[in-house]
């Protein structure tokens, strides 16, 4: 058989690598989430945030005096390139009184020209959200699964979903052991994701299915040589898109506002686990299930699926 | 003929150029943007009935819903956003709003109004008036008199012909407020209320009150969000700079790697942001902080199908074909791959669209556009461009796709 690329590197021969390797990292998320859980910000815990931002640079102590002084024992985080903004998590759902009188303290003490955003979250609301959120998730790869089934075929979908899933999992897993908090706009980053993540799979899909019905395969080797070659050969456009996408992606996690920032920080952890989900788990995933089907018709003759394959 | 072709091209490009520079400026005034770009204030309302045993109806908390608008716009503020979400939840939005206390207080009062008997016995509640009908009228010696409209006419006659010669007292809360006489049975279930002497504006209140008692719906806060004017436009600023710069960097990146089809896909991405832009303005939809990731990330999309076709031209130049040929063969494997790939993204986004609320539901919404708009420009322009240069006979040399001239095998 003759491809137009060179396999410089045999993904489909390193599988088992890269198979263990993403299973023990799902086993850490495992733990981790177990253990340390994730690091649930306003919208999905019941409490009040309050983050301001004042004319001038503050010190910490000073906004613990504030709090202490009206019985508030929460303890503020100062930040901003001059120490100007002020963040401030309270257990509780504030009234709006208690968040008035919070913010007239903040402004006797740090000037008038304070600016401030603050945000209420009923504990039931929150619940709902995270398990509306759950839920949008397996309904978007269920119907994905269905898309790409009826466009491919069954292991397609399979190989796709197992690694799209996985994707989004180590996003949460990230977050979970560097304990990142987890908002709204988090939310929307691993959907993202997600959607970035079956971009890629369906382009190589798309080439492993054309190379299939070009060049007939007889064995598992033969089929192997036909992975290999989509995966180089769709190569460069991964790597181009990715680092395209990476660019915008980072400028924005450099540059870009502080609501914004971890929400880039998640889609750069999803775009860089989607691109080797693609290469290392998808295609090698499908090799495996494609393999088994070989492999049961012939087993009259032919050497034992389980042999090494002989050079 | 040939020249015919590039001189097209070129007369495309200025022309669409041309019109977005014309345009542009006009459509980024357009943009709504969403209080936590301009500053501004959210509510979750979760309604529960008024009245126990009673159940929240989609009529109901429309209703609500539209009382509540009237009610904001009556106190001056502009383009409030009040939508029922589910089955009992209304969601308020007021961008650039400065008086949030005020409108907070107007929302969030609790509105339990009774009408009762000397001996505190409660005749009539809000819930016996109909929705937003009193109002203020004057005499003949031009004093103000507050109009009530009651749902229930044979009630109210038998309400007040037990009550002749006394009065019936209205209360808010505990608090009572008005103490109107009943001179005489009323019948037809109208009635005005004479307040003497008083100022108009307390025969105004009371009309206010009487209304929004007559609200069927009782509203607790579930969610608040409020973002100051400058905080907000700080996060605008600094997220589309730093959107534009990456923007820029791919673009750079696309001609300097792609080479022609590089510089048409800066075309063609350059019009779809403008594109992207112009129908979220027509769809009066409201610019967020996710929105503008999902615009970003949508350039992302648009950027990898031009990627995806270019890479494919490169194949089939590198087989030996012509120009045009290859140009044919690229653009008509890759666009099932892209579709393909997009439909998919379509479909995650519209799951998030159906099952998410709020954000999400922007969030999603702006997605399922830009990759609408994606596939026209991104496949479509790119394409229609190309063919015009291809054609044109200038760029005939494999390094202006940027192939190596050895790595063309002969056919």
């Amino acid at each position: 058989m003759h491809f137009d690329y060179k396999i410089r590197y045999d993904f489909v021969n390193n599988r088992k690598k890269f198979f263990t390797g993403s299973i023990l990292l799902v086993i850490i998320g495992i733990v981790s989430l177990l253990i340390f859980q994730m690091n649930l910000g306003i919208d999905f815990k019941s409490g009040t945030t309050m983050d301001a931002v004042a004319d001038h640079g503050v010190i910490q102590a000073e906004v613990i005096d504030v709090l202490t002084g009206l019985d508030y024992d929460e303890i503020p985080t100062v930040g901003g390139t001059n120490n100007e903004r002020i963040s401030v998590r309270f257990g509780e759902e504030l009234t709006t009184d208690a968040v008035k009188e919070i913010q007239s303290a903040l402004m006797s003490k740090f000037g008038d020209q304070m600016d401030f955003e603050v945000n209420v979250v009923s504990a039931e609301l929150a619940r709902e959200l995270a398990v509306k959120t759950i839920w949008a998730i397996l309904a978007a790869s269920v119907l994905i699964m269905l898309y790409v089934m009826i466009r491919f075929e069954w292991r397609f979908a399979l190989a796709a979903n197992l690694t799209i899933l996985y994707d989004c999992f180590v996003v949460v897993t990230l977050f979970s052991i560097f304990r990142l908090e987890v908002d709204l706009p988090f939310i929307a980053a691993v959907l993202t994701v997600l959607g970035y993540s079956i971009n890629d799979k369906i382009v190589i899909f798309d080439r492993i299915r054309e190379n299939l019905r070009f060049k007939p395969h007889k064995n598992a080797e033969q089929l192997q040589e036909i992975v290999n070659a989509s995966i180089w050969q769709t190569m460069a456009r991964n790597l181009y898109t990715v680092l395209t996408v990476f660019i915008v992606t980072f400028l924005i996690f450099l540059f870009g506002s502080e609501s914004i920032r971890l929400f880039s920080l998640a889609i750069l952890i999803g775009l860089v686990s989607g691109a080797y989900s693609t290469v290392c788990l998808a295609s090698p995933l499908w090799f495996d299930l494609k393999k088994r089907e070989k492999s049961k018709k012939p087993k009259v003759a032919g050497p034992s699926p389980k042999k090494e394959p002989v050079i | 003929m040939l020249k015919k072709r590039l001189l097209a091209f070129v007369v495309v490009v200025v022309v669409l150029f041309g019109m977005i520079a014309w345009t542009s400026p006009a459509i980024l005034k357009d943009v709504k943007l969403g209080l936590d770009l301009k500053g501004g204030f959210e509510v979750l309302y979760e309604a529960t009935p008024f009245e126990e045993g009673g159940t929240v109806t989609p009529e109901a908390l429309k209703q609500t819903a539209k009382s509540l608008e009237k009610r904001i716009n009556a106190s001056g503020v502009s383009e409030p956003e009040v939508l029922p979400e589910g089955t009992n939840r209304i969601r308020v939005r007021l961008p650039g709003v400065t008086n949030e206390e005020e409108i907070r207080e107007l929302l969030a009062k609790p509105i339990n109004l009774t009408f009762r008997a000397p001996d505190g016995t409660i005749m009539l509640d809000g819930t016996d008036f109909k929705e937003n009908s009193a109002g203020v009228v004057s005499d003949e010696l031009n004093r103000p008199v507050v109009t009530i409209e009651l749902k229930d006419a044979q009630q109210f006659t038998d309400v007040t012909t037990a009550l002749v010669g006394s009065y019936l007292a209205i209360y808010l809360d505990d608090e009572e407020i008005s103490r109107p006489n009943v001179n005489f049975p009323i019948t037809g279930g109208s009635a005005q209320i004479s307040l003497g002497n008083a100022e108009r504006a307390e025969a105004e209140e009371l009309r206010d009150l009487i209304n929004m008692g007559s609200l069927p719906l009782k509203l607790t806060e579930k969610y608040t969000q409020s973002v100051g004017a400058k905080l907000g436009l700080d996060s605008l600023k600094s997220t589309v700079t730093a959107g534009v710069i990456g923007s820029l960097i791919v673009l750079l990146f696309m001609v300097i790697i792609f080479r022609v089809p590089g510089f048409v896909a800066g075309i063609s991405i350059i019009t779809y942001a403008w594109l992207l832009l112009l129908v979220h303005n027509w769809m009066g939809a409201t610019l967020t902080l996710p929105g503008i990731a999902a615009f970003v990330l949508g350039v992302g999309i648009a950027v990898d199908a031009n990627i995806i076709t270019a890479e494919r031209i490169k194949e089939e130049i590198r087989t030996g074909k012509s120009m045009f040929s290859s140009l044919k063969a690229g653009s008509k494997s890759s666009f099932r791959t892209i579709l393909d790939a997009n439909v998919t993204s379509i479909i995650a986004s519209v799951a998030l669209y159906v099952i998410g609320d709020g954000a999400i539901k922007g969030f999603a919404l702006t997605m399922i556009f830009s990759i609408i708009v994606s596939m026209l420009t991104n496949i479509y322009l790119s394409r229609f461009l190309l063919t015009l240069l291809v054609s044109s006979n200038a760029f005939m040399k494999p390094k202006y796709f940027g192939v190596k001239e050895e790595d063309v095998r002969a056919l």
